[in-house]
């Protein structure tokens, strides 16, 4: 094999990658800016053409449901990485630990990470329907938890935990094991005690991984849909309804490509900004 | 498999009083059990509640299935049509499967084995890709397939999944890669094997954990995706079992009995897979992913 030749393997080797995202990743996000200067709605295809700034100043000055949805997303990312990363983090500790059956515990416990959206929603529209869901044996009998704008938002943050904290505790867990056992023996031999091994010891070493595991799950749960499309459909009233999820709406039921872009639009700006500030002001990778 | 670090024998260098594992230990009932029971009941109650509506028969209100009865695994399969949707998202799963798994082991071990140029780039694209909202591109993705005249196509499912599936396997691959030491097949090289034939020969047999690994998230995750199908696919005879579920929920949602018996179609395939790889993948990502 001459040097040249040589060379080219790796080149060769993701080409298929680099084609693939190129076609079909990068291209897509290159023609939804360009869409979101169009009016652009298969249901309406009389109307298309350019559209300059006409459906950012929709969404900006017009639209309540994209404000609204702005909120909803915050509170529904922080909320639910929030619990996500404490029960993930207790549930990564305990099945960390050796006792018998444990092969068996994890994977019962991660088992709803393979579960989808839809599924999701199947299995808890039969806890949480009034007349034979489970809510009946917690003294909760005729409440129609999902139509209530009041109880829909902690019965959603529920569901999501069921399948969301798995994935946390794995990734977790991953982390845990990389910690040097040593480490426990050098605190335990100067006199630490089980809380401040985990605060001295676990939670330093787990920094990088909880960081990453927060951004990763946060930028999931932003972009997540399955479930809320499916559940709730965003209701009732909107209250439910996240930025990707009107997105969803407006590509899947209106057809409306042209807002639907400039939504998309909003919405990586929005990712991006957030994720950037999110690295720098957690300082992850730096050393300590 | 699972190394783990908190059962290394460590009785020289602890006292006898603060060795943290011992057999009969109250707190540990407290610490451990207790906590791990509860949060077994939050993860299983759920199951148990769809296993019992899709076993009663309709009408019974009993927390325990009895009689079992199967009649609403032939209406999901018969009358509803899961059969057609199993199949598809079968053929959409092991499609997207191998051609996910091909190309990540081709891109993993690039990055694991090669110093070239713009391997920092490619690292960073591979990255970025994850912030990429699969909602926000089902509108230019749309567009694309309708213009290859993929649209009701499963073809269309494979392209979509295969592409999102990638990053992710990529990187998980190429830990996997790294921690099959190169000197082996460097010494296969010397014997003179080819690199390909060294890399069949010694890597591939040692790389098994990480095609499980691999290969199983790409399935779940192609088994479990619903926006794409949602949208490429509006003929019935082309549903994947996701969608199909998403209409037994709108349509059926007063036949409880034939929303579970579809749920349980669903997961059966995926909980069982996972049940078996589980350890692979916190392996997977231990090796990969957190090490960057």
């Amino acid at each position: 094999m001459t040097t040249m030749r040589r060379r080219a393997v790796p080149y060769l080797l993701i080409s298929p990658t680099v084609a693939l995202i190129a076609a079909f990743l990068v291209y897509p996000i290159a023609s939804v800016a360009y869409y979101s200067l169009q009016h652009r709605n298969l249901t309406r295809p009389w109307a298309d053409g350019f559209a300059g700034l006409d459906n950012f100043r929709q969404m900006l000055f017009e639209d309540e449901v994209f404000w609204h949805s702005l909120g909803f997303t915050a509170k529904w990312v922080v909320v639910e990485i929030g619990l996500q990363l404490i029960l993930g983090l207790a549930l990564a500790l305990i099945v960390n630990e050796s006792f018998i059956g444990r092969g068996l515990a994890r994977s019962l416990v991660f088992s709803p990470w393979a579960v989808s959206g839809v599924l999701t929603t199947g299995i808890w529209i039969l806890l949480y329907t009034p007349s034979t869901g489970v809510l009946r044996f917690l003294g909760q009998p005729e409440a129609a938890v999902l139509g209530n704008p009041d109880t829909v938002f902690p019965a959603v943050v529920v569901t999501e935990l069921w399948r969301g904290v798995p994935f946390f505790a794995i990734l977790l867990l991953a982390g845990l094991q990389g910690i040097p056992g040593e480490l426990y023996e050098a605190a335990a031999v100067d006199g630490a005690g089980r809380i401040r091994r985990f605060l001295h010891v676990t939670l330093p070493h787990l920094r990088d991984a909880i960081v990453l595991a927060t951004l990763l799950r946060g930028v999931w749960e932003f972009n997540n849909v399955d479930l809320l499309y499916t559940l709730t459909g965003g209701g009732p009233a909107q209250v439910t309804t996240t930025l990707p999820l009107y997105v969803a709406q407006r590509a899947v039921d209106s057809k409306d490509f042209g807002y639907g872009s400039a939504l998309t639009m909003a919405g990586f700006v929005i990712l991006l900004f957030c994720s950037i500030l999110y690295l720098r002001l957690s300082r992850f990778g730096e050393e300590r | 498999m699972s190394a783990d670090v908190m059962t290394r024998p460590r009785t020289r260098a602890v006292p006898a009083g603060t060795r943290r594992r011992k057999r009969r230990d109250p707190g540990r009932v407290l610490r451990l059990y207790v906590p791990l029971g509860m949060y077994l009941v939050f993860t299983l109650v759920p199951f148990y509640w769809m296993l019992v509506f899709a076993l009663r028969p309709a009408g019974s209100t009993d927390p325990v299935p009895w009689p079992i009865t199967f009649e609403h695994f032939e209406t999901v399969w018969n009358d509803i049509g899961y059969a057609v949707f199993f199949r598809n998202s079968v053929i959409v799963g092991v499609w997207s499967l191998l051609f996910t798994t091909v190309i990540a082991v081709m891109g993993g071990y690039a990055l694991s084995r090669y110093r070239f140029r713009g391997r920092g780039l490619f690292m960073v694209v591979l990255l970025c890709t994850q912030f990429i909202p699969g909602a926000m591109m089902l509108i230019p993705l749309f567009s694309i397939f309708k213009t290859l005249g993929l649209i009701n196509n499963l073809a269309s499912l494979v392209v979509a999944d295969t592409v999102f599936n990638l990053p992710l396997s990529i990187i998980l691959m190429s830990g996997f890669i790294s921690a099959v030491p190169f000197t082996v097949e460097e010494a296969a090289m010397v014997d003179g094997c080819t690199r390909f034939r060294g890399f069949l020969a010694i890597v591939l047999p040692q790389l098994r954990p990480g095609l499980i690994a691999v290969g199983s998230f790409a399935f779940i995750h192609t088994w479990n995706n619903f926006l794409f199908a949602l949208m490429f696919v509006s003929k019935q005879d082309s549903f994947t079992i996701p969608v199909g579920l998403s209409y037994t929920i709108g349509e059926y949602s007063a036949d409880f009995g034939a929303l579970a018996a579809g749920g349980v179609v669903a997961a059966l395939p995926v909980v069982c897979v996972f049940a078996v790889v589980q350890r692979y993948l916190v392996h997977g990502i231990s090796a990969g992913a957190v090490k960057g």
